[in-house]
C-alpha cells in the first residue's frame, strides 16, 4: 500500500511530540515511551518521526527498528479508521471466537492484519482484552462488545460505516 | 504532607458515612468486622487481594484509607526496621502469585542484604495469560493496594524507585493508576520524606507494547531499558543485578496487593488461611464454558470441584463438564476425574499442571483437546522471542504436527514425535516460555491420548469440533422450513418446501450456519 506522511497536516502533533521527546531526554530508558507516544499520536510510526527520535535521543535507526519490530503494538503503516479487534484469548476461543473472526473477515473481505481498500476498517486478532467473563469479546476502537454472536456482526459493523 | 494524625483523621471522617452508604446500596454485608460483597457467588470466597474491589471508589484515596489503607505503610515506616518487614513477609510464607510461587520474603531478603547505591522494585502488571484478568481487576478497582505494597517493599529492601509495567491492552488500568499515583503524591504517601520519616519512594508507570514474553522478569527489564524484550541468560540474580544493573525486586500485582493486609494483620493471621505450604488465598479468573464466569478469590487448598461447581455452577447450558485448564500456555488440562484435587502450588504440580497466574478455563464435551493443545502452541509460536533454537523452532514443529492431526492428516508416530519434541523443548529452552510451552501438549496427551488416536487413526474428532473431520447432515426430523438453505453461504443445501432437505457435502464449507438456525434440531454433526 502506498501512503505518505503529511508533515504539514500533522504540524501541531509534531510540535507536541517534540516537546514530549524533550521532556523524556534525560529520563532513563526513553525509547519505549517515545515510540508508544508516536504510535498513539500518529496512528503508526512514520519514518520521519523515527528519524526525529533517533536524532533527539541519539539512538541509531537500526536499533530503533530492532525494537519497534519486536513489539506487536507498533505498526509502520497507517491502519483503518476503525480498528476491529477480535479477542482470541483462551476464554473467547473456547466460546467460538474463531468463527466470529472468520465471519468478520468474510464480511469485510479482508484477513486479520489487513485494512480495507477504503481504509475504513482494519482487523486485528487480540490476545485477551481482560473481559473474559463476558466472552467472546470484540472491540471496535474502544467500544467493547460482549457475548458476540455471528448474527450480531452485520449490525455492529454497520455502526461504524 | 500527611501525618499519622491526619491519616487517622481521614479514616474517621470517611468511614462511617461510607459504610452507611454502602449498606444502603444493599450490595454488601458485614462478615465479622469486614465488609464483603453479598450473594451466593461470594459466600465461599475469602477476599484479601480483592477485598476492596467493587466496594470502594478506586478514584478516591480517602475511601481506600477508610478501610485501613496506608496504615500498613505507616506502621512499617514508624514502628519497624526494614529487616523486620522482610522478616514478617518471610514468616507469612507469602508466595509469588505471578506463576512460579517463589517465596516473596526470601526474594526480598536477597535484595535487602545486598549493598548498592540504588535499588528498584518492579510491579509486574503485564498479565499475559490469555484468558485471565485478575491483575487487571486489582489495578482498576483497588490501585492503591498495589502502590502501598510497593512502597512497603521499597522500604524493606532499601529502594526509592518503583516501576509498574502495565500491559498495553489495559488502558483503563493505566488511567486508574495515574489517578492513584497523583493522589498518593498529593498526600505525600509517595514522594519525599513519607510520614516525616525521611523515607523517599516514587513510582513510575511503564507500558508494554504487546509482547507476552515481557512478563518474564529479565525480558521486562530489557523492555524498560528500551530494548527488544528478550530474556537474559540467568548469570546473576535480579535481586543482585537487575534493572540497569542494580538490585531489583520484581513482584506480581496480586502478590503486592497481599502485602498491606499481611503487615496489618500479621503473618500468623495470613498463615491461618490456606494450606501449610501455600498460605493465603488465590484469585482465579473462572471463565470458559462455566455457568457463573467471573473472578473468585478462595483459600488455597480448596478443591477444583468447589470452585467450578459450588461457586461456578458447573458447565454451561447443561453440557457435560470435561476439563479445566489452569496456568494458561504454561499449564495443563485437568480431566474431570481429578476434580477433587486441592488447588495449591504442590497439588497442581503433582497432576502435571501448574497454578500459574490464575487463569481457570472450563471446557465441556464440545471442546477438542487436540485443538486446545494446538491453540496454546500457536500462542507460544507467536510469542517466542526467537532467542533460542529449541523454543523458536521446536514449538513451530510441534504446532505443525498438531495442525496436521486436527486436519485429519496425522500419521502413525506423531504422538511419539510430539512427546520427544516436548522433552527437548522443555529441557533446553532459555526461559520459562520455552520451558513450559510443551505443557499443554504433554497433559492433553497424558489424559486424552484416545482423542489424539481417534484423530490420527480413525480420522474422527470425538468432540465434533475439528472442521476437517466432521460432516453436517440433515436427519428425518427435517420439516422442510427452508431456513438452512437460506443461510447457507455457498448454496450447498437443496430441497423443496415442506420436504426433507439435503446437504451437498462436496460444496459444504462446514461453517455451521445451518446448524445454528434449524428450528427443530434436524441437522446433526457426525
Ligand atoms: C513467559 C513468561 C511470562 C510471564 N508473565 C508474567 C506476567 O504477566 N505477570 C507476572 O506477574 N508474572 C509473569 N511471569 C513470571 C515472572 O517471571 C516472575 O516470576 C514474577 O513476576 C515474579 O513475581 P511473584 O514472585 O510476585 O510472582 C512470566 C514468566 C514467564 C516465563
Ligand atoms: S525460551 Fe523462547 S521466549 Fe524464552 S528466550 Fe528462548 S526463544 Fe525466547
Ligand atoms: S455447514 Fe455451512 S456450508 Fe455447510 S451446509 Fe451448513 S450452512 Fe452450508
Ligand atoms: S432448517 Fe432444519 S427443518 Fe428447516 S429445512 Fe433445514 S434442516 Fe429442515
Ligand atoms: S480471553 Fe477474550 S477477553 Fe480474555
Amino acid at each position: 500500500m502506498e501512503f505518505k506522511f503529511d508533515k504539514e497536516e500533522n504540524k501541531e502533533q509534531i510540535v507536541a511530540f517534540m516537546e514530549f521527546l524533550d521532556s523524556k531526554k534525560n529520563t532513563p530508558g526513553p525509547l519505549m515511551p517515545s515510540l508508544q507516544r508516536a504510535q498513539d499520536v500518529f496512528g503508526f510510526l512514520p519514518k520521519e518521526m523515527l528519524e526525529t527520535i533517533s536524532k533527539e535521543l541519539s539512538i541509531p535507526m537500526a536499533e530503533i527498528y530492532g525494537v519497534a519490530t519486536f513489539y506487536s503494538q507498533f505498526s509502520f503503516v497507517p491502519t483503518g479508521k476503525n480498528k476491529v479487534s477480535v479477542c482470541l484469548g483462551t476464554a473467547c476461543y473456547v466460546k467460538g471466537a474463531q468463527s466470529i473472526l472468520e465471519e468478520i473477515e468474510s464480511q469485510l473481505g479482508i484477513e486479520s492484519g489487513e485494512t480495507t481498500v477504503d481504509e475504513v476498517f482494519s482487523i486485528a486478532a487480540a490476545r485477551c482484552v481482560g473481559d473474559c467473563s463476558i466472552a467472546p469479546v470484540i472491540l471496535v476502537n474502544e467500544d467493547v462488545y460482549a457475548k458476540v454472536k455471528k448474527e450480531d456482526i452485520t449490525e455492529i459493523l454497520a455502526k461504524y460505516n | 504532607m500527611i501525618t499519622k494524625e491526619k491519616l487517622f483523621e481521614i479514616k474517621e471522617k470517611t468511614k462511617p458515612s461510607l459504610v452507611e452508604k454502602l449498606l444502603e446500596g444493599d450490595r454488601v454485608e458485614f462478615r465479622g468486622d469486614d465488609l464483603v460483597l453479598k450473594g451466593e457467588y461470594y459466600k465461599k470466597q475469602v477476599r484479601i487481594a480483592l477485598k476492596n474491589c467493587d466496594i470502594i471508589d478506586p478514584t478516591d484515596i480517602d475511601e481506600y484509607i477508610a478501610f485501613d489503607g496506608y496504615f500498613a505503610l505507616l506502621k512499617a515506616l514508624t514502628e519497624q526496621e526494614p529487616g523486620d518487614v522482610v522478616a514478617e513477609i518471610t514468616e507469612s510464607l507469602l508466595r509469588g502469585r505471578g506463576g512460579a510461587g517463589f517465596p516473596t520474603g526470601r526474594k526480598w531478603n536477597e535484595a535487602y542484604k545486598f549493598d548498592a547505591d540504588k535499588k528498584y522494585i518492579i510491579c509486574n502488571a503485564d498479565e499475559g495469560d490469555p484468558g485471565a484478568f485478575m491483575d487487571r481487576s486489582i489495578l482498576e478497582k483497588d490501585p492503591h493496594s498495589v502502590l502501598e505494597g510497593m512502597a512497603i517493599g521499597g522500604y524493606a529492601i532499601g529502594s526509592d524507585q518503583g516501576y509498574i509495567y502495565v500491559r498495553a491492552e489495559y488502558p483503563m488500568a493505566v488511567k486508574r493508576l495515574e489517578i492513584a499515583i497523583k493522589q498518593a503524591k498529593e498526600y505525600g504517601l509517595l514522594g519525599n520524606n513519607i510520614f516525616g520519616t525521611g523515607f523517599n519512594f516514587d513510582i513510575e508507570l511503564r507500558l508494554g507494547s504487546g509482547a507476552f514474553v515481557c512478563g518474564e522478569g529479565t525480558a521486562l527489564m530489557e523492555s524498560i531499558e528500551g530494548r527488544r524484550g528478550m530474556p537474559r541468560p540467568k548469570l546473576y540474580r535480579t535481586a543482585h543485578k537487575g534493572l540497569w544493573g542494580k538490585p531489583t525486586i520484581i513482584n506480581n500485582v496480586e502478590t503486592l496487593a497481599n502485602v498491606p493486609a499481611i503487615m496489618n494483620k500479621g503473618a500468623k493471621w495470613f498463615r491461618s488461611i490456606g494450606t501449610e505450604e501455600s498460605p493465603g488465598t488465590k484469585v482465579f479468573a473462572l471463565v470458559g464454558k462455566v455457568e457463573n464466569a467471573g473472578l473468585v478469590e478462595v483459600p488455597m487448598g480448596m478443591t477444583l470441584r468447589e470452585i467450578v461447581f459450588d461457586i461456578g455452577g458447573g458447565a454451561q447450558d447443561g453440557k457435560e463438564y470435561k476439563a479445566v485448564q489452569t496456568g494458561g500456555p504454561s499449564g495443563g488440562c485437568i480431566p474431570a476425574d481429578l476434580i477433587d484435587t486441592p488447588v495449591d502450588f504442590e497439588s497442581l504440580g503433582k497432576i502435571w499442571s501448574i497454578m500459574g497466574s490464575g487463569g481457570m478455563v472450563v471446557m465441556d464435551e464440545n471442546t477438542c483437546m487436540v485443538d486446545i493443545a494446538k491453540f496454546f502452541l500457536d500462542f507460544s509460536v507467536d510469542e517466542s522471542c526467537g532467542k533460542c533454537v529449541p523454543c523458536r523452532e521446536g514449538t513451530k514443529r510441534m504446532h505443525e504436527i498438531l495442525d496436521r492431526i486436527t486436519k485429519g492428516e496425522g500419521v502413525e508416530g506423531d504422538i511419539e514425535r510430539l512427546e520427544n519434541l516436548s522433552k527437548t523443548v522443555s529441557s533446553t529452552s532459555l526461559c520459562g516460555l520455552g520451558q513450559t510451552a510443551p505443557n499443554p501438549v504433554i497433559t492433553t496427551i497424558k489424559y486424552y491420548r484416545h482423542e489424539y488416536e481417534a484423530h490420527i487413526k480413525d480420522k474422527s474428532c470425538p468432540a465434533k469440533s475439528c472442521k476437517a473431520l466432521i460432516k453436517y447432515e440433515i436427519t428425518d426430523d427435517c420439516i422442510g422450513c427452508t431456513r438452512c438453505a437460506k443461510v447457507c453461504p455457498v448454496v450447498a443445501i437443496t430441497g423443496k418446501v415442506k420436504e426433507k432437505h439435503l446437504i451437498d457435502q462436496a460444496i459444504c464449507i462446514k461453517c455451521g450456519a445451518c446448524y445454528d438456525v434449524c428450528p427443530v434440531d434436524a441437522i446433526s454433526i457426525i
